[in-house]
């Protein structure tokens, strides 16, 4: 199509005027104070369907979820709510503190590896594929029972080396356009990238119904949805790298209030 | 599966006007996209939406392929009687949806 | 099918197989332009003429995204029994189809407005038409610009 060269061409160009540009320093975040939600960078009408349970469609997600939370499942047939009961005074706060670090595996998990773990190891069920609705639905209903609360900073020196790794992936330039998280989310937040605004890259709405996609989605399939954009090849789903870069962005988003499920372009 | 999200008011006053919000879980693929592999994805969307107060229709609309996924809807309607509120909707594939909500009116 | 709304079905799918037979300059050839807006527009004031006015067309002036852009039509009626809005016709002159979406009302409205969320190809101006129980019709334009999310996930 004519118009998506002529995206392409223009995109080329500013990215040009980037890699002439002062390389990034590790460490020059954006000010606590001047952080802003995703939502703040789309029209009212967008976020009015965020804020309208009954019209936003991620709800659907979240009312699936509730229903799997009590399904029974796996060998012994047992259903989340047999160990967790009821999700909304259990797992109040447990999405607002995820990538977490797993003792039995001595590394950080998502909250998808979390649900998967319970579910292999004590659910005896097999695991739910990365982007299925079932895992999706699941996700989005946790990630609702922490509506509203801060995004906890664990002071934990077992996920710090997790974090770093996370943190250098955010600053690293990638793929053909050479371009790193930070020179657009960080740098340049706010301006123009093709005619959308650039947000800071708060993780605080996932997972969320994304008008790109028409579905709802994991902040692992946004990661890398950009990478795909800067022409880099993307980590593949569940990779440690992508798991220590969303532990990294929810450190980046500390005490920023969840608004999970979201809405976004 | 949660198919729908519907809102209506459980309870209204004689003559006032209330707001119905209607969402349905549909891909509404519009039929004019382009697969990977080279060929049309074939059209499947909900074509009609009609709501019913005890029996009487008072409100419809025709979907086109240009109504997003997950198509929304919100109109109003006059709370004349109690009741039910029935919202139905059709479309390609054999596709249906029936939605049915209660209304006290004072 | 009611008769005009039959005859637009059958002249718009006829267009588009002849696009896509033609094919030489892709499928863009085959979408509506505004010759065929114009077309169904008289179709559905059967040559009447419209006024601009009552009706209120919100849409954002700049999309978030074309896939879903919420949009609310509403007009200014009484909608008694005797006065109300009959028909709520909104068409575009970008998109593969000119008709975007059509709401059947009444009395029983108590407000003649409805919202929904609408895809839309391409910056256009879109049109929304009503009908009225006295045989008028209103409408209102509002122009939009859509682009194309700055970073896609298909690797083309």
């Amino acid at each position: 199509m004519m118009r998506l060269s002529r995206l392409r061409v223009s995109f080329a160009l500013v990215c040009a005027s980037f890699l002439s540009s002062a390389p990034f320093a590790a460490g020059d975040e954006i000010p606590l104070a001047d952080r802003k939600s995703g939502s703040q960078f789309m029209s009212r009408q967008t976020q009015d369907i965020e804020n309208d349970d009954t019209s936003n469609p991620a709800m659907l997600w979240v009312l699936d979820g509730e229903a799997l939370w009590n399904k029974p499942t796996g060998a012994d047939n047992k259903a989340c709510s047999s160990c967790h009961q009821d999700a909304a005074t259990t797992m109040r706060g447990v999405a607002a503190r995820y990538p977490a670090f797993d003792e039995k595996s001595s590394k950080v998990v998502n909250l998808e590896q979390r649900i998967n773990l319970c579910r292999t190891d004590r659910q005896k069920a097999s695991p739910l594929a990365y982007e299925s609705r079932d895992l999706l639905a699941l996700t989005a209903y946790l990630a609702r029972q922490s509506k509203g609360m801060p995004i906890e900073a664990k002071d934990d020196s077992r996920i710090k080396p997790f974090r770093a790794e996370g943190e250098k992936l955010y600053s690293e330039r990638l793929g053909q356009l050479n371009l790193s998280c930070a020179q657009c989310h960080t740098d340049n937040w706010g301006q123009k990238l093709g005619g959308s605004l650039l947000p800071q890259a708060h993780p605080t709405a996932y997972p969320l119904y994304r008008l790109e996609w028409q579905t709802v989605g994991s902040l692992q399939r946004r990661l890398r949805n950009c990478m795909i954009g800067v022409r880099a090849e993307p980590y593949a789903y569940g990779d440690q790298e992508l798991v220590n870069l969303e532990l990294y962005l929810m450190w980046r988003a500390r005490g920023m209030p969840m608004e999970a499920p979201g809405v976004r372009p | 599966m949660a198919r729908a999200l519907v809102n209506v008011p459980a309870k209204a006053k004689r003559g006032e006007i209330i707001e119905i919000k209607a969402l349905i879980s549909h891909p509404m693929e519009s039929g004019f996209r382009v697969g990977t592999n080279g060929k049309i994805i074939q059209r499947d969307i909900v074509q009609t939406f009609t709501c019913t107060y005890n029996g009487e229709e008072v409100f419809k609309a025709r979907y086109s392929p240009a109504i997003a996924a997950n198509p929304f809807i919100s109109f109003s309607t006059r709370a004349t009687d109690s009741g039910e509120i029935v919202l139905t909707w059709r479309g390609d594939n054999g596709f249906e949806a029936v939605e049915t909500k209660q209304i006290t009116v004072e | 099918m009611s008769g005009p709304t039959r005859r637009i079905f059958i002249l718009r799918t006829g267009q588009l197989s002849l696009g896509l037979a033609l094919g030489a300059a892709g499928p863009q050839s085959a979408w509506a332009t505004p010759d065929m807006m114009k077309q169904l527009v008289d179709e559905i004031t059967g040559g009447k003429p419209m006024t601009k006015g009552r009706v209120t067309l919100d849409l954002p002036p700049l999309v978030d995204n074309g896939n879903t852009v919420p949009m609310t039509v509403s007009v200014d009626s009484p909608m008694t029994d005797d006065n109300y809005v009959k028909v709520i016709h909104v068409v575009n002159e970008k998109n593969p189809q000119p008709d975007v979406i059509t709401c059947t009302m009444g009395p029983r409205c108590g407000r003649a407005s409805f919202a929904t969320r609408i895809k839309l190809a391409d910056s256009q101006k879109i049109t929304a038409i009503a009908e009225m129980s006295d045989g008028s019709f209103w409408f209102d334009n509002a122009d939009v610009i859509v682009t194309l999310a700055a970073c896609l996930e298909d690797i083309l």
